[in-house]
């Protein structure tokens, strides 16, 4: 939001609709998922009021404790390939040229496909038995079988989300690297900068912005994954690849426990309420300076 | 880089790209005999039985028309919603106007697993539970958050000077939005609109769990061909090539402002 804005509270009329429709959809529920929290639910007129019981159980809880583990250990995976890779594949695009917006449409593909249907195709992919990458492997002498071996689960989960969302990156540096003036590109050769002293001097410091916002939209939507596993390894085998959402997914409509699975989604919440005060302090005060 | 060893990174990652999409291609042009007789790199002999199949039983193309219904609603409430406030945030400030745009953000971030249990239970309260209008709803949690940023994005580029010259030029306030503001903003709506169709499209987890039998969208028959008639993989691989048409189709119109959307409005 930029500056030089007139004061009008009337704007207010504007954005009300939006007020509503999301108050709906968010602050009801959110509500009902605090006041779940604090409370005994054994049936819906036997209620007890539980203080915050529910929280020190689920943040004590062994098995919450493993699927945070997890979750953080696969979200910092898949940032430190997805962003180097995709800064490295924006690089190699050609700026100008008859086949660049065909190489970008192509590599936006993956970003298009509904989430379930990424899982489905490296579910085919990668079977032992009838996939390409899955026979490919076995093929080489290598023993891989994602549904029955923990660690390979967890690999083909990793280069699953690389290659649905490495692309992100890519699109956003490539729109960051068009940006830079050819200016600061003749500068720098007429200063004889070789091409890592380019990247790092010049190119770098002008993708800031952008690489900003790659990160923190995959750390905050890797974070909350769950379609993928579920399709894919259904969180096994055990509890290999079971994430945050799906490990509560399980506690709230599978198993029903009300009070519990509250106080984990509050939990949650908060977390993902600090990554977003990150990305808004530093992607909106950005615009505004 | 030099330009080879860049050209040799750029063919690699394409390469990396294509091959789980070709064989999702190979898989759904062949019959389910081909795929589980002897492994082969090319489709045996292909077929297009599965295609068929989808479009000659019901389970699988109301399937399709339930997803394509709620992604229809939901596109059009979050619109509908989302224009004003995006003007309203674009060209004014007001009382909590940062603390608006910050909460919408939350919303759009916040993890659809943590509104799973409240919203079953509210959708079914209201009576629209197993019908398009709750998924469309329930979508509308980040849809809305997510058009208002990217066309205040859009909408902020666009400048002042334009509303002032209409007013000079004697015209209304309402004039000017339907009459000037929204078609120079062509572009922009289209591509919010395309972003709000994709993210409702791509959801599984409210869609499968506010669906009961009636409006079951194509992502939850999926699944469940999965689980129910063992491995029919070649018509799970037709689904999934059917699913990915539609994106593939628009993409080319909004070509140019994917980084934009993805990024909610903030690359120019």
């Amino acid at each position: 939001m930029s500056s030089f804005k007139p004061h009008n509270n009337r704007a207010w009329l504007g954005v009300l609709p939006v007020v509503l429709i999301v108050a709906f959809s968010a602050v009801i529920p959110l509500m009902t998922v605090v006041n779940y929290s604090v409370q005994d639910i054994l049936d819906l007129n036997t209620r007890f009021f539980v203080g915050f019981e529910w929280y020190r159980e689920t943040l004590n809880d062994p098995r919450f404790l493993a699927a945070f583990l997890r979750q953080v250990v696969f979200s910092l995976t898949v940032l430190m390939i997805e962003i180097p890779l995709g800064i490295a594949v924006a690089k190699s695009i050609p700026k100008t040229g008859r086949l660049t917006p065909f190489i970008l449409i192509l590599l936006a593909l993956p970003l298009l496909i509904p989430w379930n249907v990424v899982a489905t195709i490296w579910q085919i992919f990668a079977r032992p038995d009838i996939g390409l990458l899955g026979v490919g492997v076995n093929a080489l002498g290598i023993s891989y079988n994602y549904t029955a071996e923990p660690l390979h689960a967890w690999l083909t989960l990793v280069a699953m989300d690389v290659w649905h969302w490495t692309s992100l990156v890519v699109l956003l540096t490539f729109a960051g690297l068009t940006s830079i003036p050819l200016p600061f590109y003749q500068a720098a050769e007429l200063d004889g900068a070789n091409r890592w002293q380019l990247f790092t001097l010049v190119e770098l410091p002008r993708l800031r912005g952008v690489l900003i916002i790659a990160v923190l939209l995959r750390l905050m939507d890797s974070f909350m994954i769950y379609t993928e596993p579920f399709v894919l390894t259904g969180g096994g085998p055990g509890n290999a690849t079971t994430f945050l959402s799906q490990h509560l997914a399980t506690m709230a409509v599978g198993q029903f426990d009300l009070g519990p699975a509250a106080a984990f989604s509050v939990i949650y919440f908060l977390f993902i309420l600090l990554f977003c005060w990150l990305f808004y302090t530093t992607v909106v005060k950005r615009d505004e300076s | 880089m030099n330009r080879s060893s860049s050209r040799w990174v750029l063919a690699t990652y394409v390469v990396y790209l294509l091959l789980p999409l070709y064989w999702l291609l190979s898989m759904a042009v062949s019959s389910n005999a081909d795929i589980a007789g002897d492994f082969s790199v090319l489709p045996r002999s292909p077929t297009l039985a599965n295609f068929a199949e989808i479009f000659s039983n019901p389970v699988w193309y109301q399937a399709f028309g339930n997803s394509l219904t709620y992604v229809a609603i939901n596109s059009i409430i979050s619109l509908t919603v989302a224009i004003p406030a995006a003007y309203a945030f674009s060209r004014y400030r007001f009382l909590g106007d940062k603390q608006l745009f910050f909460w919408l953000l939350t919303n759009r971030m916040a993890p659809p697993a943590v509104f799973l249990l409240p919203f079953f239970q509210l959708y079914s309260a209201i009576g629209l539970f197993d019908t398009p209008f709750a998924v469309a709803l329930a979508h509308c949690l980040f849809t809305v958050p997510l058009s208002v940023w990217i066309l205040e994005g859009f909408f902020s580029g666009v400048p002042r000077e334009l509303d002032e010259m209409a007013k000079i030029d004697g015209h209304s306030f309402l004039y000017f939005f339907f009459r000037v503001f929204l078609p120079i903003n062509r572009g922009a709506i289209g591509v919010t609109l395309f972003f709000c169709f994709m993210f409702s499209w791509v959801e599984l987890l409210l869609a499968r769990t506010l669906s009961g039998s009636t409006a079951k969208p194509i992502a939850v028959v999926m699944t469940r061909t999965v689980s129910a008639s063992g491995m029919d993989w070649g018509v799970l691989a037709a689904a999934g090539v059917l699913t990915v048409l539609p994106g593939a189709l628009v993409v080319w119109f909004v070509r140019k402002h994917l980084a934009k959307g993805f990024a909610l409005g903030r690359v120019s």
